[in-house]
């Protein structure tokens, strides 16, 4: 089980989407690491964190109809890999939608949702979701 | 009131909804005769990732995509609600991290049934004209509760919006706000019950229409004003009939509540209910229109305001963040076995 220590450290990056640059190769990724896994020592005191601006295009999809007991009011639901615009690759839950109205370059924004609870009594855990931007408001990603 | 008033503002609308077709189907009930006579068509429900807090950060980003205010310049966030989260942890220690207001600023929960949200407008309208910070956060939202069969289960939504208080670059200033507050048990929920007892037709004369009446003419009479000064006027509104009535009895005319009247779509968001009239109008509204504000929350009390739109509102960018009307076009509809397992009221295996 989670523990809140955990989830607490991470939630610059699952509320605000706080990733990194680096300035070596200038590419951006996600989540927060020490290091860029492309250029690895060279960018020793080249890393940059930075907030992506929280808007993509949907890279790979699936829809999941087993999955862990957390989701089991909300199966079957869609998981997709996101190209965000700066680049970077995210991993994370599609909402409200079902999969026939997503494509390969379906355009999505973040938005904050419940990630899981830790039991009815336990801390509940926020995170970013992804939402179609034709299936909700037209608007541009947060500032 | 010393140049203090709206700054920005955001709004958000769960995307699913139910019919009071659909709920009466399951209780034996003529759902569209209780629709016809709440004047409800649909309601809102939330997802089941969603939940006061999500609804309250949707809102607030809203609210901070259309004006160029630091967050870090946010002295105060209050969010008014009756159905936070956590018993204990305040659901606007979420909302300024997600807005990253945070760690420089006072944060608190606020509830007072339906009109919490107005409650944290009058307290962030008193921070900013004592400049004791220059800019305060209010909020009202909910997932309201009403029990199955209940005839809350008919209007009982989700939504909120979110408001920035401060003297600069003010939108609509608060001119005056006057409030109505008296010992009156209409409606209530209990400490660790999971839903809201009510008095059934109790929780009309002597309470809804009692206290938005006195509000409202106690605002009248401080602003030395009628009704017909007003551009706009939005009152609480947990069916159609009671603000549609009120509205008459005051001498408001049915074009000047229009703009303000969501009830009959989204249903009752308790303490977002007055918060998304109000963003509604500003949705829509020009410089020089005058707004008349009138909250309710059982309890019970009510929460006057008399809004006027600056010239600011035709400089500041309402198109950086979604309308009303767009935040709730392209719903989804509901049937009633997802509906009940959507707010939880299916007990599951290991619960």
């Amino acid at each position: 089980m989670a523990t809140a220590p955990r989830f607490w450290r991470e939630n610059p990056s699952r509320y605000n989407l706080v990733g990194f640059k680096c300035n070596a190769c200038g590419r951006y990724h996600f989540p927060p690491r020490i290091l860029c896994p492309q250029c690895r020592r060279k960018s020793v005191g080249k890393i940059e964190p930075v907030r992506l601006h929280g808007t993509g295009a949907i890279f790979s999809f699936t829809e999941i109809h087993e999955g862990t007991y957390e989701q089991d009011m909300n199966k079957p639901y869609i998981i997709a890999m996101v190209e965000m615009d700066e680049g970077a690759k995210i991993t994370g839950q599609v909402i409200d939608c079902d999969a026939c109205d997503l494509s390969i370059g379906t355009k999505v924004r973040t938005t904050l949702r419940k990630l899981s609870e830790e039991g009815s009594a336990g801390v509940i855990h926020y995170g970013y979701k992804f939402i179609p931007v034709c299936n909700g408001p037209e608007a541009p990603a947060d500032k | 009131m010393n140049g203090v008033g709206i700054v920005s503002y955001g709004a958000y609308v769960p995307h699913f909804r139910i019919t009071p077709d659909e709920i009466g189907k399951v209780w034996g009930v003529d759902g569209k005769a209780m629709g016809k006579g709440l004047m409800i068509t649909s309601k809102s429900v939330p997802a089941p990732d969603e939940d006061t807090t999500t609804i309250a950060v949707e809102a607030a980003r809203n609210m901070m995509k259309r004006c160029e205010v630091d967050p870090e310049e946010i002295g105060a966030l209050y969010v008014g609600s009756e159905s936070h989260p956590y018993a204990v942890k305040p659901t606007g220690t979420i909302v300024a991290e997600a807005i990253e207001a945070a760690p420089d600023l006072t944060v608190a929960d606020f509830e007072f049934a339906c009109k919490a949200g107005t409650a944290a407008i009058q307290t962030c309208m008193g921070l900013v004209g004592a400049d004791m910070v220059k800019y305060a956060v209010a909020i009202g939202a909910d997932t309201s509760q009403g029990a199955p069969g209940d005839a809350l289960e008919y209007s009982a939504s989700a939504g909120g919006a979110a408001f920035l208080i401060g003297r600069e670059k003010v939108i609509a200033s608060i001119d005056k706000t006057y409030s109505f507050t008296t010992d009156t048990p209409d409606f209530w929920r209990r400490e660790g019950k999971v839903f809201p007892r009510h008095g059934g037709r109790f929780t009309g004369e002597p309470a809804y229409f009692k206290h938005v009446i006195s509000g409202a003419k106690g605002l009248l009479e401080m602003t030395n004003t009628t009704p017909e000064d007003f551009t706009h006027a939005v009152f609480h509104q947990p069916n159609g009939k009671f603000p549609t009535r009120v509205a008459k009895q005051l001498g408001f005319v049915a074009d000047q509540i229009r703009k303000g009247l969501l009830v009959s779509t989204i249903g009752n968001t308790y303490s977002g209910a007055v918060p998304l009239g109000l963003a509604g109008i500003l949705d829509e509204a020009n410089p020089g229109d005058r707004i008349f504000v009138v909250a309710y929350g059982s309890g019970a009390g009510s929460d006057a305001f008399d809004i006027k739109v600056t010239d600011e509102m035709a400089r500041y960018r309402r198109d950086l963040a979604p309308t009303l009307t767009q935040i709730t076009s392209n719903p989804k509809y509901l049937d009633y076995a997802t509906y009940a397992k959507y707010k939880g009221k299916i007990v599951k295996r290991g619960d």
